[in-house]
């Protein structure tokens, strides 16, 4: 076991050196930072002397170790623009984009599961074909076409809910500002998470409704029936269990997607998250924070399959078998 | 007893202002990267510094100069102009302003990386009492007015020994301010949101506003931005993009504003990439074949004014004879003659997020220029990207917009016309690699020509010599576009640099 988790330990550090490489080699396509600082009348020796002070005119491999010591250390540069650590910046913004996440996610799991058992409970009913039509035009439709979409109708049109921002918000144990406890944050968050709700809805109730049917006609199902049990008991409890499984792997898996759609609605949504600072910092061409946001972000991927890898290994012993070869 | 009923009163009335305050919030574009006036010569950082500060004096609506923190100004001989200030004026710390202010504030922005070369002609200046002094130039400066709507006097007492100007890192006058503007700084989430309060000690009673606070979210995204008016959210907002601003009109209950600017957009057709551009006969084919007009009139909608020459109508200088002409047939003749009827194939760069449809008027030119069989590989980049290219001239045809920070033609002559040369700074925005010793010397001639019209003269005569020789295509000056509620009276203090005058701005009840 102990192999097994080094093993895992290592490689995940050698994925890490690799994104910190892709990562800071990026910076240099970017555009130019100095370019951003000053205005367009600046003769070009202060820009050299701009260039020179932070230290671009180094060869990349120099650039890069010095980058990589420091990283080491905890250090990932300072940001050009909100002139603070790049880390600080980041965690600043943590806190709005996993309530962002959060809520979406509880809004899929409330209406992704009734419906997923719907469509398969009745897979002929009218509701149920509608939500198989419905779900595969929201696969196809892109969610910055439903955010916009969604801002003009409830908020141009009905003004029932605020097109932009985080609203008020409170701060929690002094680390975390919320926008939970206000109903004004509330209201804010309305919006933005139906979005991100809605473009991962549909892959769940289609996958929820394949799996349900596939469990329905397993044999302990028919046993429960010719015992007699309750519908409900048959669906809900027996059925819905072993439904999940899967999902949650796969769930999983789409903690990716969910990334890059938090950086699309932030966009849309002015929701000062993660997501919406990294759009930001490109425009900007704030390169320490892009190489830490994408650091930041590899290492939350890398964290979350190496944990998941080990409790696999710690629920089925084969994985680990498997990982040892022969 | 007693400070309890103070204490009461006081948060009584602070209820009572809370209710009946007059907020403003607004959405830009960009929100100013730092506090310190003086660190980036961008616009963000002009409006803020007529928000927080004041001027020595500013450009009002008509383009006329109008006093602010100086009073008057005189000039005593070709070399030195005394300038009169106003009295009891206070910055937001308490301390009074004085001349001693507006010396230390020339003598830290002759030290500005950003501003530095505006202020390279003005050798010194004296302090004669408290609300006199006297600015000395090394030459004659003919734009020295020009310059001064720069100057916003900071509290010499409350930033000396701390005054270092940082562009990458927290210094102590990007984080605090003391200005004698109307507003002061309530909060400020970077990236976020700003927060402005107006002091109740501003110095300017004649001034009409009743702006009491001021929320400014910057939005990048134009859809963001209009929905947020739309739907209510905030009451003031810039840029709108043309095609929206017919929707926008229609809706009731807001307001578009449009004034033209003096920002022109033009191309560099580089001499040195192209045996062909060489030609005249060819830079005058490609100009004829360019139909600014219907440009202005399909991409931006009218919100442009199509440009024969560089000069506006608002600068000295402009020539009123110089339209732009489009001569299909003329430019195919023109190609012919030079000897390229079969055309040629050159590359093409753009930026696609700076200027107002950037993206779409380069496509629009390759078009025309398909017309006289020249084939445009065009390639648009983002701006952070862009202006890399640009200074690196890595096209036949480059695309930049142009607006004279001293708001005279002469500021883009040196720029955009003048030789390109790397110590003087001149033409390092000359993409065209054209060089015109007989312009370099009127550029220069201009720049310390005291007598007005000998000065119009000159200018006029470089403009003709480009419109004759065709080095550069001038394209159109584009519009500003603002969007507000109704009620919020934007057009009393919007002009064409885009330093909207929150101080003076009017909000009416409903």
């Amino acid at each position: 076991m102990l192999i097994f988790l080094l093993r895992r330990l290592i490689q995940a550090c050698f994925v890490m050196i690799i994104i910190s490489v892709i990562s800071f080699a990026v910076q240099d396509k970017l555009g130019d930072p100095v370019q951003q600082m000053v205005g367009l009348t600046v003769p070009q020796d202060e820009r050299d002397q701009l260039r020179e002070e932070l230290g671009l005119n180094d060869g990349f491999i120099i650039q890069y170790w010095r980058f990589a010591t420091r990283a080491i250390q905890g250090d990932l540069g300072t940001s050009y623009y909100y002139k603070q650590p790049t880390l600080e910046v980041i965690f600043q913004k943590v806190p709005a984009t996993i309530e962002l996440a959060f809520c979406a996610i509880i809004l899929v799991v409330l209406v992704a599961t009734p419906c997923g058992v719907l469509a398969a409970i009745k897979p002929k009913h009218l509701i149920s074909r509608l939500l198989m039509i419905i779900s595969s035009i929201g696969l196809s439709v892109p969610i910055f076409i439903v955010a916009i979409f969604m801002v003009y109708l409830f908020s141009i049109e009905w003004g029932l809910a605020p097109s932009f921002g985080r609203g008020q918000t409170t701060e929690i144990f002094a680390i975390w500002d919320s926008g939970l406890f206000t109903k004004d944050g509330l209201h804010h968050l309305l919006l933005p998470s139906l979005s991100l709700a809605i473009a991962l809805m549909p892959i769940f109730i289609r996958l929820i409704r394949a799996e349900m049917m596939e469990v329905l006609q397993s044999e302990y199902i028919r046993f429960a029936w010719s015992k007699g049990l309750s519908a409900p008991r048959i669906y809900f409890i027996h059925a819905l269990k072993n439904t999940m499984l899967p999902v949650i792997t796969v769930g999983g898996i789409q903690a990716g997607t969910l990334v890059a759609y938090t950086i699309l609605t932030e966009t849309i949504f002015q929701w000062p998250g993660m997501g919406f600072l990294f759009m930001d910092a490109v425009s900007r061409v704030d390169t320490p924070l892009i190489s830490a946001y994408l650091i930041v972000v590899g290492a939350m991927f890398v964290i979350t399959n190496t944990l998941v890898d080990v409790i696999y290994g710690l629920v089925n012993p084969t994985v680990r078998l498997a990982s040892h070869g022969s | 007893m007693n400070t309890k009923v103070i204490i009461a009163c006081c948060f009584t009335l602070m209820l009572w202002n809370q209710a009946f305050a007059t907020t403003l919030k607004m959405a830009f574009d960009a929100d100013p990267i730092s506090l310190d006036p003086h660190e980036h010569l961008s616009e963000g950082t002009l409006q803020f510094s007529h928000w927080a500060f004041d001027p020595l004096l500013r450009w009002d609506k008509r383009g006329e100069l109008e006093p602010r923190l100086a009073t008057k100004w005189q000039r005593l001989d070709s070399h030195t102009m005394r300038f009169f200030l106003r009295e009891n004026v206070r910055f937001h710390s308490g301390n009074a302003f004085t001349a001693n202010d507006v010396e230390y504030t020339i003598r830290r922005l002759k030290n500005s990386p950003d501003f530095r070369a505006m202020y390279d002609s003005i050798e010194s200046t004296s302090v004669i009492d408290d609300y006199t002094i006297d600015i000395h130039t090394t030459t004659p400066t003919p734009l020295l007015l020009n310059i001064m709507t720069y100057v916003f006097p900071m509290d010499k007492r409350f930033y000396q020994g701390r005054d270092q100007i940082i562009k990458h890192g927290s210094s102590f006058a990007s984080q605090n301010v003391s200005g004698t503007g109307p507003f002061i700084i309530a909060s400020r989430k970077l990236g976020n949101s700003m927060e402005l309060v107006r002091t109740p000690y501003y110095w300017d009673k004649n001034s009409l506003g009743n702006v009491d606070r001021v929320v400014l979210t910057p939005i990048r995204a134009d859809s963001t931005r209009l929905a947020a008016l739309l739907s209510g959210d905030v009451d003031f907002i810039f840029p709108i993009s043309p095609i929206d601003i017919a929707r926008t009109k229609r809706t009731s209950g807001i307001q578009v504003a449009t004034i033209p600017t003096t920002r022109v957009i033009l191309l560099h057709m580089n001499q040195d990439r192209r045996e062909e551009f060489k030609k005249l006969k060819v830079r005058q084919a490609i100009n004829l074949a360019i139909n600014q007009k219907l440009i202005v009139e399909k991409i931006l909608k009218g919100y442009g004014t199509p440009a024969g020459q560089l000069t506006p109508d608002s600068f000295i200088g402009h020539l009123k004879d110089l339209e732009p002409n489009y001569d299909l047939q003329k430019a195919l003749q023109l190609m012919k003659e030079a000897g390229y009827e079969q055309g040629f194939r050159i590359s093409m760069m753009a930026p696609n997020n700076r200027y107002l449809n950037d993206e779409k008027v380069a496509q629009a030119i390759s078009a025309m220029l398909a017309r006289i069989n020249i084939i445009v590989d065009l390639k648009t980049l983002p701006k952070a990207q862009y202006f890399k290219e640009l200074d690196n001239r890595s096209a036949d045809i480059m695309m930049l917009g142009w607006q004279s920070d001293t708001m005279d033609a002469n500021n883009t002559f040196e720029f955009v016309v003048a030789c390109s040369d790397v110590n003087t700074g001149l033409g390092i925005y000359n993409a065209s690699a054209y060089c015109n010793t007989n312009i370099d010397n009127k550029i220069q001639r201009a720049n310390r020509e005291m007598q007005p019209d000998q000065r119009r003269r000159l200018l006029q005569e470089i403009e003709q010599t480009l419109y004759n020789e065709v080095p550069i295509i001038p394209l159109y000056w584009q519009a500003l576009t603002w969007a507000a509620k109704s009620n919020v009276k934007i057009q009393d203090i919007i002009n064409n640099m885009n330093h909207p005058y929150l101080g003076d701005l009017v909000i009416e009840d409903k």
